[in-house]
C-alpha cells in the first residue's frame, strides 16, 4: 500500500470538507460544549456555593468529564466518515475513483485519514483548553493543577485515538449499506452507546475509571477496532462496492 | 495489433449470467461500439475490461496485460480511461480541482499534469470557468469535465459508458465530435451505447451484446449480412425497353420497375452502380437521382435481437 496515494484521497476530502463546512460544524459542536461550557459550568457552580463543588469531589468529578474526550473522539467522525463515503456514493463518483490505478487498501485507507485526523486534531485542541481552563478555574479550590494526569494521558493518547478508530470504522460499515449522509450519521451514533454505557456505569459508581479499569477499556476497544477492521475489508472491496453496495 | 482480445469471456452473479462467452478483438485505432438492450451486459462487459469486476471465465487482454491479476489490474488501470454512465463528478470542487484530484490519482506527474488539464479543458471549451463549483455547472458540461477527466493521463484506451444518455441533442453533438477528434488523434475507444445513429456515425465496428455477443461487424458489413444485398433505386425521367434491356446485360440480381424507377439488386453496388449509370446514359435515359434502400442500423439491430428472443 502506498502511503501517498492514500493521503491524496484524504487530501481531495480535506478540500471537500472545507468548503462544505457544515460537516465541520459538526466536530466543532461537541468540543466547545465540552471544553469551553464544562470549565465555565464548574466556575459558576463554585462561585454560587462555597462547598460545592469541593475540593473532596472536585476530582471524581473531573475524572468524569475528562471520559467525554473518549466519546467525543468517538462522535467527531460521524460526519466526515458518513460524508465521506456516502457522498461519493450519493455523487456516484466511487466508479471512476475505482477506476484509477489505486488499490482499494489505498482508499480505504485515505477515507480513514480522512475521518480520523480532524476528529482527533478537535479533540486535542479541546483537551489543551479545557486543560487550561480547567486548571484555571479549579487552582484556588484544589490548592494544586489537576491536569495534566496519567488518566487524562490514557484518556487522550490511548482511549481516545481507539475509539476514533472504532466509530471510523463502524461508521464506514454503516456507509456501505445507507444512501443518505443524515441516516448514516443516525446509525454512526450506535457506536456511543457502549461508551456512554461506561460513562454512566463509572457515575452510578458500579465501578470507578481507575488506571487499571481504562487499560481494560482499551484492550476491550482494541479487539473491537480489529474486529471492525476485518469488516470494513471484506466490505470494502472494488466489486463488492459496485454491485452490492446499495 | 490488437488493444483488446477477448476469448469466451463469461461473468456470472450468482445464479444469473451477464455475460456468456464473449468474444471479440478491437485494434489499435479503432472505434468498436457494443449495442444492446438495458441488461445485456454491456456495462459489465466494460468493468470486467477496466477490471473493476472479476470475471467468472474465459480470457481478456488489454495491451497484452491479462485481466484477474492484481498487478495487471493496476498496470491496466493506468493506460485506460473510463467515462462512466453516472459522470461521477465532485459537486464542491471546481473543474480544475476534479481533474487536478484525477491527474495525481493517475499519477501524472505536476507540469504535465497542469498542461494536459488546461489542453482538456481549453479543448472542452471549458478553461474560463475552471474555477467555477461542478454544481453550477450544466449536464453538457459535466460530460465535458468527465471527459477530460478520463484524458488527463493521456490513456492509450478509452471506455464511455452511454456517453450521450440523457444528454441534450446539442451537448450530444459536442460529446461525438469529443470523440470523433479523439478517434482523429488515433485513441482506441471502446463505446456502449443505446444510440444507434451514434454508434453508426462514430464507430468502425458495433457489436450486437444480449448476454452472448450476436454479430460483430462494420456497420455496413452487419446491414448487409442481415438483410442480404441492399436495393438502389434509379428515378429516371422516362423508363423505356431500350434502357431496361441495357440494364439486364449488367445481370442484376433482381429488377424491378415501379413508375419511372428501376429498381435493382446488384451483387456488388459499390461496382456495378457506375456501370449502370453508365448503361443507362448510353440508352439515352436521364437519371434524375439514385438512392439506396436501406433498413438501416436500427432495423438491423431489432433483427437481430429479435431473431435471439
Amino acid at each position: 500500500m502506498r502511503l501517498s496515494k492514500a493521503w491524496i484521497v484524504a487530501s481531495k476530502d480535506f478540500k471537500t470538507f472545507r468548503k462544505k463546512k457544515s460537516i465541520l460544524y459538526t466536530i466543532i459542536y461537541f468540543e466547545l460544549i465540552v471544553s469551553i461550557g464544562l470549565p465555565f459550568l464548574t466556575r459558576f457552580a463554585a462561585s454560587r456555593n462555597n462547598k460545592v463543588p469541593a475540593a473532596s469531589i472536585l476530582p471524581s468529578l473531573l475524572d468524569a468529564f475528562s471520559f467525554l474526550y473518549v466519546i467525543g473522539a468517538a462522535l467527531a467522525p460521524l460526519g466526515i466518515a458518513a460524508y465521506s463515503l456516502v457522498g461519493e456514493k450519493v455523487q456516484k463518483s466511487l466508479e471512476p475513483l475505482l477506476a484509477t490505478p489505486t488499490t482499494d487498501e489505498e482508499i480505504l485507507a485515505g477515507k480513514s485519514i480522512a475521518a480520523f485526523l480532524p476528529a482527533i486534531a478537535a479533540t486535542y485542541i479541546g483537551a489543551l483548553i479545557f486543560t487550561v481552563l480547567m486548571d484555571l478555574f479549579t487552582h484556588s479550590t484544589l490548592n494544586y493543577y489537576y491536569f495534566p494526569n496519567s488518566n487524562f494521558a490514557i484518556i487522550l493518547f490511548l482511549l481516545a485515538p481507539l475509539a476514533c478508530i472504532l466509530s471510523v470504522g463502524y461508521n464506514i460499515l454503516v456507509s456501505s449499506r445507507v444512501n443518505d449522509v443524515r441516516t448514516s450519521q443516525q446509525l454512526g451514533t450506535l457506536v456511543l452507546i457502549p461508551l456512554g454505557a461506561v460513562y454512566l456505569l463509572s457515575e452510578l459508581k458500579v465501578f470507578s475509571l481507575t488506571t487499571d479499569n481504562m487499560l481494560v477499556i482499551a484492550t476491550a476497544l482494541a479487539v473491537l477496532d480489529v474486529i471492525v477492521f476485518y469488516l470494513v475489508k471484506t466490505t470494502f472491496r472494488r466489486e463488492e462496492i459496485l454491485t452490492k453496495w446499495k | 495489433m490488437n488493444m483488446i482480445e477477448v476469448k469466451n469471456l463469461t461473468k456470472q452473479f450468482d445464479e444469473v449470467t451477464a455475460v456468456d462467452g464473449v468474444t471479440f478483438a478491437v485494434a489499435k485505432g479503432e472505434v468498436f461500439g457494443l449495442l444492446g438492450p438495458n441488461g445485456a451486459g454491456k456495462t459489465t462487459t466494460i468493468r470486467m475490461l477496466c477490471c473493476l469486476i472479476s470475471k467468472t471465465s474465459g480470457e481478456a487482454q488489454i495491451a497484452g496485460y491479462p485481466i484477474g491479476s492484481s498487478a495487471d489490474s493496476l498496470a491496466i488501470r493506468k493506460m485506460i480511461g473510463l467515462v462512466t454512465d453516472n459522470i461521477g463528478l465532485y459537486e464542491e470542487l471546481s473543474a480544475y480541482e476534479n481533474l487536478d484530484y484525477y491527474g495525481k490519482l493517475y499519477e501524472c506527474p505536476e507540469g504535465q499534469r497542469k498542461e494536459r488539464i488546461e489542453y482538456y479543458l481549453k479543448m472542452m471549451d471549458l478553461w474560463e470557468k475552471r474555477d467555477q463549483s461542478i454544481s453550477e455547472y450544466s449536464k453538457g458540461m459535466r460530460q465535458k469535465v468527465a471527459i477530460a477527466r478520463a484524458l488527463v493521463h493521456d490513456p492509450e484506451l478509452l471506455f464511455f459508458d452511454e456517453p450521450t444518455a440523457n444528454l441534450d441533442p446539442e451537448s450530444a453533438r459536442v460529446v461525438r465530435d469529443i470523440i470523433l477528434k479523439l478517434k482523429k488523434d488515433g485513441k482506441t475507444i471502446f463505446i456502449n451505447t443505446h444510440n444507434l445513429d451514434e454508434a453508426q456515425r462514430i464507430c468502425d465496428r458495433i457489436g450486437i451484446l444480449r448476454t452472448k455477443l450476436l454479430a460483430v461487424n462494420t456497420p455496413e458489413q452487419l446491414e448487409t449480412s442481415t438483410w442480404g444485398t441492399s436495393k438502389t433505386v434509379f428515378q429516371l425521367e422516362q423508363v423505356n425497353d431500350q434502357i431496361l434491356e441495357a440494364v439486364r446485360k449488367l445481370n442484376p440480381r433482381e429488377l424491378g420497375v415501379e413508375d419511372n424507377k428501376i429498381i435493382l439488386v446488384l451483387a456488388n453496388p459499390l461496382k456495378q452502380n457506375p456501370e449502370v449509370v453508365q448503361q443507362i446514359i448510353s440508352a439515352g435515359g436521364r437519371i434524375q437521382y439514385i438512392t439506396q434502400l436501406n433498413p438501416g442500423l436500427e432495423e438491423t439491430y431489432l433483427k437481430v435481437i429479435q431473431e435471439t428472443k
